[in-house]
């Protein structure tokens, strides 16, 4: 390996919490920022990252066909038109005969640290066989959850999972962050996530309607450069990720009104 | 407990859900993490017995006082024992309140 490249598993356990649109808005993130950047869509039995950043109309090879050297990895690459600096390879497809072997998620791995500073490797959710396979090609991990029950209880499953191999570090994105909620208690904080995991936290995003349309238009929030809530939170991760001395983003401030101050001023600890 | 909890306690109103998430996500993990599906409640009173059956055959203890227990802290599960010992078998007597050791 010529590169010092940072391969980064971005898994959940539970479905739906956010791995895929944070991929893409990592991706494109990091690339914007000047480093080649490779996306992996490791989930070929339900993908999805090809829609988010709206490349889908433009695959026509996948990492199966790299190793049945049916093709050039090159050939199999998707570069984004708007951002050529990220590339995006699909593990498989839905129709695929055979299934990835952790060796060949390992062998891919490989292949794309020749080219790239980082390589994002959107996984599967559950903790079976998909997320195993996605696990082999890593050496880093992010955590994604939700501030509620199911996705940290799922989260921890993955943490233990991956307590036990070779990853280091294995940072937290707590996603979907309600600071009105949270400043109401109705709502885990952000504390109580990184606590509860005992992962240090990599950074927090907060609920968004602008991530719905970006992802009806197929262009990630840090794509467009707009100042959404969101998309800031996105920055400020992706900036934390590549060695930035920065603050996380605080939910609290994020919420201004009187108040939530006086919420706030209500969840200061007396005993 | 913060200014919220004690308004609501006065008030005698609900208290926030965020705390009840918080109880109910321990216990579940507490659970998850010794995975139940290889250490039930029977298994852990069957373990609880045989610990006791091999410690009693060295000293003696006192039985009403015994506490078996699983306990978490920063992802790591403890099994934690607290067996008072009453007297070695040999005929040491400890006493556990002044902690003062008769010797032989």
């Amino acid at each position: 390996m010529a590169k010092n490249t940072r391969t980064i598993l971005i898994c959940s356990g539970k479905g739906g919490v956010g791995k895929t649109t944070l991929t893409a808005n990592l991706g494109i993130a990091l690339a914007n920022s000047g480093s080649s950047t490779a996306v992996l869509d490791a989930d070929f039995g339900l993908r999805n990252l090809d829609l988010l950043l709206g490349l889908e109309n433009r695959i026509i090879y996948t990492a199966q066909d790299v190793l049945d050297k049916n093709c050039r990895l090159d050939q199999a690459l998707v570069r984004h038109k708007q951002e050529p600096n990220l590339a995006l390879l699909p593990a498989g497809d839905p129709r695929m005969l055979d299934w990835m072997k952790p060796e060949d998620m390992k062998k891919i791995s490989a292949l794309l640290s020749e080219k790239f500073d980082y390589v994002l490797v959107d996984c599967p959710a559950g903790v079976e066989d998909g997320f195993k396979n996605a696990l082999a090609a890593c050496n880093e991990a992010i955590v994604v959850t939700n501030p509620e029950l199911s996705a940290v209880r799922d989260a921890d499953r993955v943490v233990g999972i991956l307590n036990t191999c070779d990853i280091q570090p294995i940072q937290l994105v707590v996603n979907r962050v309600r600071p009105k909620m949270m400043a109401n208690q109705e709502m885990l904080t952000i504390d109580d996530v990184t606590s509860i995991l005992s992962l240090p936290l990599l950074g927090i995003v907060l609920e968004d309607e602008q991530v719905i349309i970006s992802t009806n238009r197929g262009e990630p929030l840090t794509l467009s450069g707009k100042k959404s809530p969101a998309s800031k939170c996105y920055l400020n991760v992706s900036q934390r990720l590549a060695g930035a001395d920065i603050p996380v983003i605080d939910p609290n401030k994020e919420s201004k009104s009187l108040k939530d101050k006086f919420m706030n001023l209500m969840q200061t600890k007396i005993f | 407990m913060t200014l919220r909890d004690l308004i609501n306690k006065l008030l005698g109103r609900e208290t926030a859900s965020a705390n009840t998430a918080r109880e109910r996500l321990q216990l579940v993990l507490a659970h998850d993490r010794v995975d139940m599906s290889t250490l039930t409640t029977d298994l852990l009173d069957k373990m609880r017995r045989e610990i006791l059956d091999v410690v009693a055959k060295y000293v003696e203890i006192d039985f009403d006082e015994v506490a078996v227990s699983l306990e978490t802290e920063d992802r790591m599960t403890a099994l934690v024992a607290n067996l008072p010992i009453k007297r070695t078998i040999s005929g040491e007597i400890k006493l556990k309140d002044n902690n003062k050791k008769t010797s032989k």
